[in-house]
């Protein structure tokens, strides 16, 4: 049972008031008939699955129904931020920086 | 088809007094006022029903200067911060989300704030007549915290959820809106579909406690 | 027989206060205060079950959650039955029954006795695995023998009559355990302003200060008890939960706590009240003060009832003044076991001798030993015990310093007690609930919490500080250290002054030697509730299993009710040295939640009967009930199914339904339909981004059923949306899918596409809807309204703000039956008015309430599919022969476009939604069906597709489906057959699924 404060309630509110959406910034592509099937069948079913910081959508949906993004660590389950949709991560792992 | 011929469709939606339909709240079926106990003072929880009052849902940008036309209008601040409420009179405003605000009034003065609204605010923002969907219980008692422990997950914590608070939130396997409106005194607004399941619980959690109906 | 055990004065029982009970069928006398446990001591009870695998006699062991073999059956009445109690965790009442689990016909004559006295070569570990898996058809008849002959309780076949209660709660810092650790832990973040929960298991708090004869700043431990529960009772941010077993710690310090409220008063809660309450608790920071349980050495025969913890020995006689035999053998590795010989002799029983493992102990402990004139044998060990159903005497010989060896001759020696300790071990479970591993600590020869990213102390035994002095600091440090994180300041809690005993170091040992190697040696238990021995776990590691996860598996050592509390660490110690391996190597098993066992009542609180799942009803619901309908759940909502007349069968309904709606007018409640509000100047924009159709030219006051796709291409809900206002419309979804697509409009506008300008808001509940549909429905509406509803001012699929029985309404004219229809929505608080009005005004038209069956067979005559019912997640438009409903012009990539388009969607052979017509036209097909080209192909025949739709119309004098079938748009005409499970195969031709009027001319006047 997490405890996940919300950044627009601005409080931590319990689990049972969230929906994790999976993966976050998955961006819908602008042009989708320029992608083969193969790019497409990518941006539909491919998801990363790692042991350590991963970025997550959730929706709080018994609150204020708005979608934001959490950096969560898969193996301590720590929530190390949570930030709106549109903006970045600043916990990222090693692997991931760019 | 008078009124739906601008961008947005707003109707009247209460009978005329001279139609002679009376209305009937989610909790109708149950026969509140036959139940009515003014006499249990020992209640540890006392329940009222506040039916057929009009709500509405605003959304609207919280940098938007319609906030300010929208505030002109009902003749009270917005609350801009999160989780707060205001009330003036019979006008309740309820944040629900940084662009969403829920405003309970009188069902027969719904209208004239619809109409009003859509004279008024030129720009992005919707206006939305719930009345129908909502009833509110108001819920009072020494013991009233205690039952709402049972049933929602929220921290009722006096230094938590002051008066005035208002949370969107899990009640029971339901959901509720609800604002404290009192040291003991609490609201709910819940939908109309799960009304009766609400009424259910509340009766089973205040069982030890006692529990009494007002009108 | 009265309370032989009992002593004359001393305790915490008020033998003012007698209570009867019945245990195993006799009628037996304890006092208030006692446990079951130490009532059925007091009594001189030594056997209260039968092992789960030897069948062997045993006694009480212990005196708390710890205790493997006083599991009890509780329950005056057939309702109130409760398995596996522990008997020192019962507090005893005045009516309480009792009875073992354990032991079938008796614990005294059992059956499967026999078993333990040939002994292991009949059940080594593995077992069960070994035996009774194979042949696995036969495990069912092992299962029934093995059960009901060891007896793990059992359930009541009546109801439970009792609430269960569930709450909520929230603090700054919840304390686990109320001893001395964990009162001063609550009493310092008290006084510093914070809100504390205090929960202990026990009756009352004080933990081991409640049995110990320490004094605190020289008064009796129990009045620095009682002072500081006092304060802590007065202040009203404090909770204190006795009687209440923290059984869960999961992730982001949320908890859980067992509250039993009334189980210390009778069997059954006194009304209103509940006899149990959840407690989910939500702590900044969480204090574990949980104490520590001891060690039992692992000898020969350590079973046989009679042999005990030696800190029970010492809690029976403090505490409940219970002294549990006559003649005491006490065994220890250290100092802290003296006490119960001392408290033993105080009693005025005879203490045999003090058997004193290590070679040549001095200190205090040993010297006031000597002053008392026990006879204490050193370099020792007890390593036999006689008795069948009692210890009767001991063997005790010398062993060698390291303790691997018997050095010497053996004595016996008379005795009916044995007591034992081997050192104690941290209770640490609720430490490793979320995945931190436990740390060997050389030092206190025990696992101690491990590191964790939890706001998570520990203070006390729990830590390894067995002082009480020492534990009071260690709470008082844990609780200011949590304060200030907290950001408030500390206020200081003086600890108070005790006599400081020193210690002389205690000996490493588990596993006591015999003189005969332990495969050979009497059984030396190490877990009592699972039967495991020394020998069955060297044996696992002979076998090759060298993990601790998979020695406990194979042994099932710790997979009792008491999850191996007394015998995990010695099991470890000795598979450690099995494995020539150190315990730190070896490693400890995982904890796992809950650390007692949780009653189901407690689990479920209220969420039962009519509470179970909430009932969703709209505004006509009372209507529907009262006029006998049958309900259907559809999600949470209780829709009409049908409403069946005296005397009819549900088929006799559901034609008179269908004929009657065809033939003049029937009413459905459609007020389930989700219903979405969007408005906005990119409201239409966006419907063309979601649905699969156009939406750019719909026009103020028409309507227009769409068809939403997911980017995978498949159509997943669809629905009619109204086009109220230029920059207004109203959506309707599927019942079921109505939340579901109102989340996704927002997980779309507020994630992909914000800078549109829409807003989405649901309004199911806000109105109230009711369908009449028939060509007599325009007659009847035409009577409640002064709007000119004729076909030329009010056509198909336009919509209308009118006043029908005086209600302001919109008024659609969609239809899903196919007939003529007015779906009139008023907003809910008139919903009943405007419905009793129709009827009022319908009688004449023979108006009929129909429900969800009849609405079905309606629409399956007409081809109209039920998103979720005719699709299933793997059908895009086209295979639903539904091309119409999609734009391929429209400027943006639609959501599902892409997805439609890719190979395997566009490829030959797709299975196709179809009309499936039988050769024998009553044969109704049953839904599900699967379909085959050639009924006469080898099994496994190909499958082509399955009947998705299947009814009885009474309308058309037929049976009529609807079905996916392979390539089945190109096989119009063609048979598909259908095997069934019992041996027929019924036929069938493929055809438009459209069955009745495929013009449209009833539906579109
Ligand atoms: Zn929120």
């Amino acid at each position: 049972m997490f405890h996940i404060y919300c950044p627009h309630c601005c409080e931590h509110r319990e689990e049972e008031e969230f929906h994790v959406k999976g993966q976050a910034h998955i961006a819908r592509p602008v042009d989708p008939e320029a992608l083969s099937d193969e790019e497409w069948g990518n941006y539909l079913y491919f998801r990363k699955n790692p042991r350590g910081l991963h970025h997550e959508l959730w929706v709080h949906n018994a609150g204020c129904r708005k979608f934001f993004n959490v950096t969560r660590d898969t193996v301590t389950y720590e929530i190390k931020e949570v930030y709106k949709v549109g903006e970045q991560p600043s916990v990222v792992s090693p692997a991931d920086k760019v | 088809m008078s009124e739906t011929n601008s961008a947005v469709a707003i109707m009247n939606q209460v009978p005329g007094s001279d139609a002679d339909v009376r209305g009937e709240s989610p909790l109708h079926h149950v026969g509140l006022a036959d139940i009515t106990d003014q006499s249990n003072g020992d209640a540890g929880v006392v329940f009222s029903e506040a039916g057929l009052l009009g709500h509405l849902t605003l959304r609207c940008e919280p940098s938007s200067p319609l906030i300010a036309v929208a505030q002109t209008i009902l003749g009270i601040a917005l609350p801009l911060t999160p989780l707060t409420s205001v009330e003036q009179g019979d006008l309740v405003v309820r944040w629900i989300a940084p662009d969403e605000w829920l405003i309970s009034l009188p069902n027969d003065q719904v209208f004239d704030l619809e109409t009003r609204f859509r004279a008024e605010m030129n720009g992005h923002h919707s206006l939305v007549n719930g009345s129908g969907g909502m009833t509110v219980y108001k819920l009072r008692g020494r013991h009233v915290v205690d039952m709402l422990k049972k049933s929602t997950p929220v921290d009722l914590h006096d230094s938590e959820f002051p008066v005035g608070k208002v949370v969107s939130t899990v009640f029971a396997k339901s959901g509720a809106v609800i604002r404290r409106t009192g040291e003991s005194e609490f609201e709910l607004v819940v939908r109309r579909s799960f009304a009766d399941y609400i009424w259910l619980w509340i009766q089973d959690a205040s069982q030890e406690y006692g529990l009494a109906v007002a009108s | 027989m009265s309370q032989k055990n009992r002593l004359q004065s001393g305790g915490r029982i008020n033998r003012d206060q007698p209570m009867s009970f019945v245990y195993n069928g006799k009628n037996l006398q304890g006092f208030e205060g006692d446990t079951l446990a130490s009532a059925l001591l007091a009594n001189g009870i030594d056997v209260v079950g039968r092992s789960f695998k030897y069948s062997r006699p045993r006694g009480i062991m212990a005196a708390g959650a710890e205790e493997p073999n006083a599991i009890m059956q509780l329950g005056s009445t057939e309702a109130t039955q409760v398995p596996n109690v522990r008997a020192t965790q019962q507090e005893l009442f005045d009516g309480l029954v009792s009875g073992a689990v354990n032991g079938w016909p008796s614990v005294d004559t059992d059956l499967m006795s026999y078993v333990g006295k040939v002994g292991g070569k009949i059940m080594p570990p593995g077992f069960y695995y070994k035996t009774f898996m194979f042949p696995q058809n036969m495990w069912e008849t092992y299962e029934k023998f093995i059960r009901k002959a060891a007896g793990l309780g059992r359930t009541s076949y009546e109801t439970d009559p009792d609430l269960y209660d569930k709450v909520n709660q929230h603090c700054d810092v919840l304390v686990v355990g109320a001893g001395p650790a964990g009162l001063a832990a609550a009493l310092t973040a008290a006084r510093s302003g914070a809100r504390v929960i205090l929960a202990d298991e026990q009756s009352e708090f004080g933990g081991s200060l409640l049995s110990s004869k320490e004094t605190l700043d020289g008064a009796p431990a129990d009045a620095w008890v009682s002072s500081t529960v006092d304060e802590l009772g007065a202040n009203k941010d404090v909770v204190l939960l006795p009687r209440s077993t923290v059984n869960g710690y999961h992730d982001h310090n949320f908890l859980t706590i067992h509250e039993r409220c009334t189980d210390h008063i009778a069997d059954k809660a006194p009304t209103g009240k509940a006899r149990q309450r959840l407690h989910r608790v939500r702590a900044k920071w969480v204090v574990l003060a949980t104490g520590a349980h001891e060690r039992p050495l692992v000898f020969g025969n350590n079973d046989v009832p009679g042999c005990m913890v030696a800190n029970a020995v010492s809690t029976y006689i403090n505490r409940y003044g219970v002294v549990p035999g006559n003649e005491l053998v006490l065994m220890t590795t250290n100092d802290g076991g003296y006490q119960a010989a001392f408290d033993w002799h105080e009693a005025g029983r005879k203490v045999i001798a003090i058997v004193d493992t290590r070679q040549s102990p001095k200190g205090a402990c040993v010297a006031k030993a000597m002053d008392l004139g026990i006879n204490v044998i050193t370099g020792s060990a007890v390593i036999d015990v006689a008795g069948a159903k009692r210890v009767t005497g001991v063997s005790v010989a010398p062993i060698s310093a390291d303790g691997d060896m018997v050095t010497g001759s053996v004595t016996k020696l008379g005795a009916d007690t044995v007591a034992s300790s081997g050192g104690w071990s941290p209770v640490i479970h609720l430490a490793g609930h979320c995945g931190s591993r436990p740390v060997w600590n050389e030092e206190i020869l025990g696992f101690l919490a491990g590191p964790t990213v939890e706001k998570r102390l520990t203070a006390g035994a729990a830590n390894g500080e067995y002082t009480t002095a020492g534990a009071i600091a260690q709470g008082i440090e844990a609780a200011k250290t949590a304060i200030d994180a907290l950001g408030k300041s500390a206020v200081d809690v003086v600890v108070p002054a005790t006599e400081a005993i020193a210690q002389y170091p205690a000996m490493t040992l588990f596993h006591v030697p015999h003189v005969k190697r332990t495969a050979l040696a009497p059984k030396q238990f190490v877990d009592y509730q699972n039967d495991v021995t020394a020998a069955g776990i060297e044996l696992s590691c002979r076998e090759g299993f060298e993990s601790i996860e998979h020695v406990k598996r194979y042994t099932a050592m710790g997979f009792g009710t008491d999850q191996g509390k007394l015998g995990n660490i010695n099991g470890m110690a000795i598979t450690a040295k099995a494995l020539g391996k150190t315990i730190p190597e070896t490693g400890t098993t995982m904890f796992r939640p809950n650390y007692t066992p949780v009653t189901f009542g407690a689990i479920v609180g209220r969420d039962r009967g009519e509470l179970f799942d909430p009932e969703r009803f709209t505004a006509m619901h009372s209507w529907h009930v009262a006029n006998g309908a049958k309900f259907e759940d559809v999600g949470q909502w209780k829709r009409p199914w049908y409403f069946p007349k005296a005397g009819e069968t549900m088929q006799q309904s559901l034609d008179r339904e269908c004929l009657a709606t065809r033939e003049s007018v029937g009413i459905l409640d459609a007020s389930t339909l989700g219903k979405i509000d969007i408005q906005g100047k990119d409201a239409r924009e966006f419907l063309g981004r979601v649905y699969t159709n156009a939406w750019a030219k719909l026009a103020v006051g028409r309507c227009r059923y769409g068809l939403m796709c997911g980017e995978d291409g498949m159509v997943f809900d669809d629905g009619v949306t109204a086009c109220l206002g230029d920059n207004h419309f109203i959506m309707t979804t599927t019942t079921g899918g109505a939340a579901r697509v109102y989340e996704w409009l927002e997980l779309y506008h507020q994630t992909e596409w914000p800078e549109l300008e829409v807003y989405f808001n649901t309004v199911t509940d806000h109105w109230a809807t009711m369908t009449i549909s028939g060509p007599n429905s325009r007659k009847l509406i035409a009577e409640l309204t002064d709007y000119d509803v004729s076909a030329e001012n009010f056509g198909y699929m336009d919509w209308r703000e009118m006043t029908v029985a005086g209600v302001p309404a919109r008024v659609f004219r969609i239809s899903f039956t196919g007939e003529m229809s007015f779906e009139i929505n008023v907003q809910a608080n008139f919903g009943l008015h405007v419905w009793e009005k129709l009827f009022e005004a319908g009688e004449k038209y023979n108006l009929t309430p129909y429900g969800t069956e009849t609405m079905h067979i309606l629409r399956a005559e007409k081809g109209f599919i039920i998103a979720g019912q005719d699709t299933d997640g793997s059908v895009h438009p086209y295979d639903l022969g539904m091309g119409w409903a999609v734009s391929q012009q429209k400027p943006f990539s639609f959501i599902g476009k892409r997805g439609m388009a890719r190979e395997d969607c566009v490829r030959e052979n797709r299975k196709q939604l179809v009309g499936l017509k039988t050769t024998d036209p009553n044969v109704v097909l049953p839904e599900g069906a699967q379909g085959v080209f050639d009924p006469k192909a080898p099994i496994p025949m190909p499958m082509v597709g399955h009947v998705t739709s299947s009814y009885w119309s009474a309308n058309l004098g037929h049976s009529i489906a609807m079905g996916l079938v392979k390539g089945g748009l190109d096989r119009m005409g063609e048979k598909v057959y259908y095997p069934l499970a019992d041996g027929r195969v019924i036929e069938a031709e493929i055809c438009s699924p459209v069955f009745l009027d495929p013009a449209g001319e009833r539906q579109n006047v």
